[in-house]
């Protein structure tokens, strides 16, 4: 993965700006932010924990080229898909789909934060989701909360264990998911076919993108 | 044959036996009693929902979604999707949009789904249940079915975020929608005014950020007890689980005494038009409504 | 003149006669009013009822009529007879419609009614028909100052409707700013691209009209005489001298940029390649001629980075630098960014900036350089400084919160805009005050500021337009644009605001349909806006005058001279009819036909005053006719009602309050009076400029009189009122009413 990171760092040198523009999602739009911070403001989780960088930081540090800085920055992980700067932005920025686009793509050159929570669950969800076509709700929490090591997963089980119980109890989680009686598409093959190939095509459109 | 038919998308939580089994229960009650026929899309598979974006790519997940259009236009030529689920209405749309405006992106996706032998010819409309509701029926015929109205009951109307945002319902605010208070008071029940209408349950970062996505919690429930509202109610299945399943776990971190019922929009509706419980799915609660239950009889 | 015959009209439409006794009024009006002929009429302004009025004049030999209907601002076309003195009783907006409809309130309507026909009866009486200005000039030629793209468009468009032109520009060519420019910011469609500056068409076009005559390297060397008949020497820089008879000015001459020398620390002086956003202009015409791409000043190397550097000297709080922003740099500092990208966008080119401002249509200007890939950094920039040939760029990044270095080949500064409007006329006149003693460092220093003038004015009250703020003509910002405080002289351009050329280019129109406006009211005896097409004109009766000079000093307009024995000179044409010189005159010799000391002070003494045993006070309100009568008309037809003790009489504006009117109105037994007009000072609102001020500025020595009389200070009143104010004003008379009502009646009544 480091080589990939590597790759990039030479082929757009010190125009990172450039690299997010051709290699991220939506990295088009960067450079239309007016930094007016409405995105930032408009942000739910800021009023809680508050992230390292709101977006329009993170907009501007890509154009100051603080290439490290963004991709091992762990805010663009916190987004919580709400689109309030999406439909605020007087610029019509897509703001949500440009942090999933930053995320995606430190994450793809193995420069984002290890170990970090969302990224596990983009991860877990996206494999759980596209093994059979749909998502196994019991899997999926297990492979959450075991994620670090069986000691905090029971840790973490155990508190989650009232919610889990009370979903069962209310028929809303099927224990017998979890031994593979589960939901599921009929033409798994067919899907994974799909998928391999447009998996395929993407990573040949970056690469072009990233050899012109 | 029903008056109105619909590809049904119902996506991986409305499933039986899944988080939001109730939804679909309440669901089927109500397109039963205003004769929709809701048909379910062949073999139909998950949307990707937004949190999948780290692992998944554009292209892929647009092709998980074209898959469900191809699949529709196939077998249910000439009927809109309908989804249930915020989440899968709006990756359905969001892929629709991008597909029709990129041709590239548009190849690309027909080369995969050769894949799997299926192809795009036309890619249906794709709608929320809600739409259906106010935008094919409107509010006065869905008044018609009523039998029992939900007098002196007050909702919190909690539309939340992806079934208002980006695309949301034609002609509503982003900032204040009106709907969900509008089907509240056409069922006969009170929507009380309170300041989190819109405001984000923490969506998947319920699993991995629990406390931040506990806080946004606790203002939604907070504010709707300000407003005097007995229980929530919400068209959309994470804000349903995510408002309901961690009461528990919210009263426990900041001492609060949450105990509020958390509704879907066709749960009430099914009530009004004289459903049973079990018609509205009421026993699918964590937290149980005795109240409706009551009204149940 | 006719022997004067009076007549009153009493209304009875409008539910005039459901609220009112209209036979008691008739008998006010024959009794009090002392009218000739009485008539009241179920439909006043309607045809028949204006046939009889008519009938009354032509036949009856009526030359003095009031009308006792609605608001003299209502049926003014109704209502037009124009060689018959006409007074106007607001019985309407000013009596049914501001009280309420109920028996308790019968009685007060009823003697607020009678008041206004006495008032209406004693006006009229008092007034004369103007029989306009006698000394008017037909003269219909434009005279434009400044020949740059305000200029050039003034003349042009005065010439398109049909007005000859003299355009008079100081430098040899035509074009100004404009023609310096490489390119300019676009004016159309999609606003995405720099566009030709357009001067080379501007200039065909003037050059091929006939109604348009240039002169170039030629200056104003004296403008003598008024509206409608300026005798304008035009100094060419040959030696000869032109004289033109013109009828209005426009002043379009520009600005200069703020000068970049005084801005070391931003690097300019100390490397060719920092310059300002003229010198990058220079830098583009000079590639473009040579085809080749901008180049470094310092070794003609290529640019590889610009960095363009925002309210440079500008939107300074210090002091040291322009206060004020200049509005059209953050475009020109975009569309210069794009002259780099559009010819390689490889170059990197970095605006900072603290607030983009592009208004309108530049917003799509600023998305398309986003778009091209100019970086736009929110960033204050400390220090420039060369090394070789590169620059060092400090500034502080304001997203990111850092102190941040750069490295550019270029740096364009973005000065701003310096008014070229000639000396400042209170500096002037205080340089001549001291220069009266004889110090040739004084003297000097006159010298100077007048080789600044543009104007060279013969007028008492200085050569040049009085300016407003940093240096700007004062064009009434608020209400009235182009309006300078010199009657047919108009400002177009920079010269009165920062702007940019589109802005500019509609300035000039608009300043060029005022001034053919100017000039054709000049022609006909008639006043200039805001009282366009009156009649009236002032007079003096010199033989009263004591030379004490106020009326020259205070007219805001500059419509007064002095002749040689030191006696005032009016110059109608020159005057806006304000008043404000009969407000200043304190022994009352200076009048209107229409509108006098005895105009107003017949209708306060008219008033039937309530003895004090009555508990009926009685409180004058004198309201400018141009936001606060309308304002109370407003609060009428909108039935906000107020107290029936008020007696209301417009006035022309504040300054023409002349304070007898109020030791008049407190000696006859008046608990109160209240002053309404425009806001004045920094924001002012005064459609007379100076006026309310003037005026306000008298009424503060109004307390010594009061305490003179023993009389609460409280007893008068002035009140700011803008015609928006209409929803808010009926209570601040109440409560102005009721803090009356807590004093003692007034101890004069009865005398």
């Amino acid at each position: 993965m480091s080589d990939l990171n590597q790759q990039m760092a030479a082929k757009y040198q010190n125009n990172f700006l450039r690299e997010i523009e051709e290699q991220a999602e939506m990295g088009e739009w960067v450079k239309m932010c007016m930094q007016c911070g409405l995105c930032s403001g408009s942000c739910p989780t800021n009023f809680h924990a508050g992230w390292d960088h709101p977006p329009q930081e993170l907009f501007m540090m890509i154009r100051a080229g603080k290439r490290d800085e963004v991709l091992k920055s762990n805010s663009m992980w916190m987004c919580t898909s709400c689109y309030n700067c999406y439909v605020r932005c007087p610029r019509k920025v897509p703001v949500t789909h440009v942090m999933h686009g930053l995320a995606e793509y430190a994450y793809r050159i193995g420069q984002s934060p290890k170990n970090q929570p969302t990224q596990h669950l983009s991860k877990t969800f996206w494999d759980n989701a596209t093994k059979t076509g749909r998502v196994n709700e019991v899997k999926l929490t297990q492979s959450l909360y075991f994620k670090d090591g069986i000691g905090s997963g029971i840790k973490k089980a155990m508190e989650m264990q009232a919610v889990a119980l009370g979903l069962v109890k209310a028929g809303r989680l099927n224990p017998l998911e979890a031994v593979g009686i589960a939901h599921k598409c009929k033409d798994i093959k067919g899907i994974h076919a799909m998928l391999a190939k447009a998996n395929e095509l993407e990573a040949q459109h970056k690469a072009e993108k990233a050899k012109a | 044959m029903a008056r109105k038919e619909y590809a049904f998308y119902p996506g991986c939580s409305s499933q039986k036996g899944a988080s939001a089994s109730n939804y679909l229960t309440s669901v089927h009650s109500m397109c039963n009693t205003l004769d929709i026929k809701m048909t379910e899309i062949p073999d139909w598979n998950c949307c990707g929902a937004s949190v999948s974006y780290a692992e998944s790519g554009e292209l892929p997940r647009i092709a998980m979604n074209a898959r469900n259009f191809a699949l529709a236009e196939t077998n249910l030529p000439g009927q809109d999707i309908v989804a249930t689920c915020a989440a899968c209405w709006l990756g359905s749309r969001e892929s629709k949009e991008r597909l029709e405006h990129n041709s590239g992106l548009m190849a690309d996706t027909q080369a995969a789904l050769k894949e799997a032998g299926l192809q795009i010819k036309v890619i249906p409309e794709v709608r929320h249940m809600v739409e259906v509701l106010i935008e094919d029926l409107g509010y006065d015929e869905l008044k018609k079915p009523i039998k029992k109205p939900l007098n002196g009951m007050k909702f919190a109307g909690y539309v939340g975020c992806q079934t208002n945002r980006p695309f949301g319902i034609a002609g509503e605010s982003f900032e204040n929608p009106m709907y969900l208070d509008k089907l509240i008071e056409t069922m006969g029940g009170e929507a009380v005014p309170y300041d989190q209408k819109v405001t984000c349950c923490g969506g998947a970062l319920a699993f991995s950020e629990p406390e931040k996505a506990q806080a946004q919690i606790k203002d939604i429930i907070e504010a709707a007890y300000d407003g005097g509202a007995e229980m929530l109610v919400t068209p959309c299945p994470l804000c349903q689980a995510n408002t309901e399943v961690y009461q528990g776990q919210i009263n426990k971190k900041y001492g609060t005494k949450f105990n509020m019922p958390v509704l879907y929009y066709s749960q009430l509706m099914t009530l009004a038009y004289g459903g049973t419980a079990k018609e509205a799915g009421l026993k699918g609660q964590v937290i149980r409504a005795p109240k409706l239950e009551q009204f149940a009889g | 003149m006719a022997e004067t015959k009076t007549a009153a009209y009493i209304c009875k439409g409008c539910d005039i006669d459901k609220r009112v006794d209209v036979a008691a009024l008739v008998k006010t009006a024959t009794k009090s009013g002392k009218m000739n002929l009485v008539r009241e009429h179920d439909f006043l302004c309607s045809a028949a009822g204006v046939a009889m009025i008519q009938n009354d004049i032509d036949n009856e030999g009526v030359t003095h009529a009031a009308l006792c209907a609605c608001s003299r601002r209502a049926k003014t076309e109704a209502f037009n007879f124009p060689n018959t003195a006409i007074s106007r009783g607001n019985l309407r907006e000013g009596v049914i419609w501001i009280r309420p409809d109920t028996d308790a309130a019968r009685e007060t309507t009823q003697e607020m009614a009678e008041d206004y026909v006495r008032m209406a009866c004693a006006e009229v009486k008092a007034m004369t028909v103007p029989g306009g200005n006698p000394n008017t000039g037909t003269v219909k030629t434009l005279l434009v100052v400044g020949g740059g793209m305000s200029g050039m468009t003034s003349a042009l468009e005065a010439s398109k409707a049909g007005y000859k032109v003299v355009l008079v520009e100081k430098t040899g060519a035509l074009g100004g700013w404009a023609a310096k420019l490489y390119r300019r910011v676009p004016t159309r469609e999609p606003f995405k691209a720099p566009e030709d500056n357009g001067v080379t068409d501007l200039v065909a076009r003037i050059e091929a009209d006939s109604n348009i005559k240039v002169y170039l390297s030629a200056t104003i060397a004296k403008t003598d005489g008024a509206p409608g008949r300026f005798k304008v020497e035009i100094a060419i820089e040959s030696g000869a001298v032109a004289n033109e008879d013109i009828g209005a000015i426009i002043q379009a001459t520009g600005f200069t940029l703020y000068d970049a020398n005084k801005l070391p620390e931003l690097g300019y002086g100390k490397s060719p390649n920092v310059v300002d956003q003229a010198g990058l202009e220079a830098l583009a015409i000079a590639a473009a001629a040579a085809g080749r791409p901008i180049c470094r000043p310092s070794d003609g190397q290529p640019v590889n980075k610009v960095v363009f550097v925002q309210c440079a000297g500008q939107r300074d709080s210090s002091g040291t630098h322009l206060p004020y922003c200049s509005g059209f740099c953050c475009n020109t500092s975009i569309k210069q960014a794009m002259y780099f990208k559009d010819s390689n966008p490889d170059i990197d080119t970095v605006v900072l900036f603290t607030d983009l401002r592009t208004p309108g249509n530049g917003e799509d200007f600023y998305r398309a350089a986003q778009n091209k890939g100019v970086i736009f950094s929110k960033g204050v920039v400390s220090d420039v400084s060369a090394a070789g040939n590169a620059c060092s760029v400090k500034f502080k990044d304001l997203i990111l919160n850092e102190e941040v270095n750069t490295q550019a080949d270029l740096v364009v500064l973005a000065t701003g805009m310096v008014p070229t409007s000639g000396p400042d006329l209170d500096q002037l006149s205080e340089a001549n005050r001291v220069a009266e003693g004889g110090d040739p460092a004084a003297k000097q220093h006159v010298v100077e500021l007048m080789s600044k003038s543009v104007l060279n004015l013969t007028y008492r009250q200085g050569p040049d337009v009085p300016q407003f703020k940093h240096g700007f003509n004062d064009s009434h910002f608020i209400c009235f644009p182009y309006e300078t405080r010199r009657t047919a002289m108009y400002n177009a351009g920079p010269v009165r605001r920062p702007m940019d050329i589109a802005q500019s280019q509609e300035d000039a129109t608009g300043a060029a349909m005022k001034a053919i406006q100017a000039m054709e009211n000049a022609g006909l005896g008639r006043a200039a806006h805001p009282r366009a097409g009156d009649l009236s004109f002032p007079t003096v009766r010199l033989e009263g005058c004591t030379q004490c000079k106020r009326c020259t000093v205070e007219c805001p307009f500059g419509a007064i001279d002095e002749d040689e024995k030191r006696f005032p000179l009016f110059n109608e044409s020159r005057c806006r009819r304000c008043g404000t010189c009969m407000g200043a005159c304190p022994v009352r010799v200076i009048s209107f036909e229409n509108y006098s000391v005895n105009t107003v002070g017949s209708q306060i003494k008219s008033v039937e005053v309530p003895d004090e045993f009555s508990e009926k006070p009685r409180i004058l309100i004198l309201a400018c006719e141009n936001d606060a009568y309308p304002a109370l008309d407003m609060a009428g037809m909108n039935r906000h009602e107020y107290d029936p003790f008020v007696r209301v009489i417009p006035i022309r504006c504040l300054g023409s309050v002349n304070t007898i009117w109020i030791t008049d109105a407190l000696n006859g037994g008046y608990d109160g009076v209240m002053l309404m007009g425009c806001k004045h000072g920094e924001e002012y609102q005064c459609h007379f400029v100076k006026g309310s001020e003037l005026g306000r500025y008298r009424l503060s020595k109004v307390g010594d009189t009061l305490k003179g009389m023993n009389l609460e200070t409280e007893r008068v009143m002035d009140l700011e009122v803008a015609i928006t104010d209409m929803a808010t004003l009926p209570q601040k008379i109440n409560d102005y009413a009721a803090l009356i009502k807590s004093f003692p009646p007034s101890p004069f009544k009865g005398f």
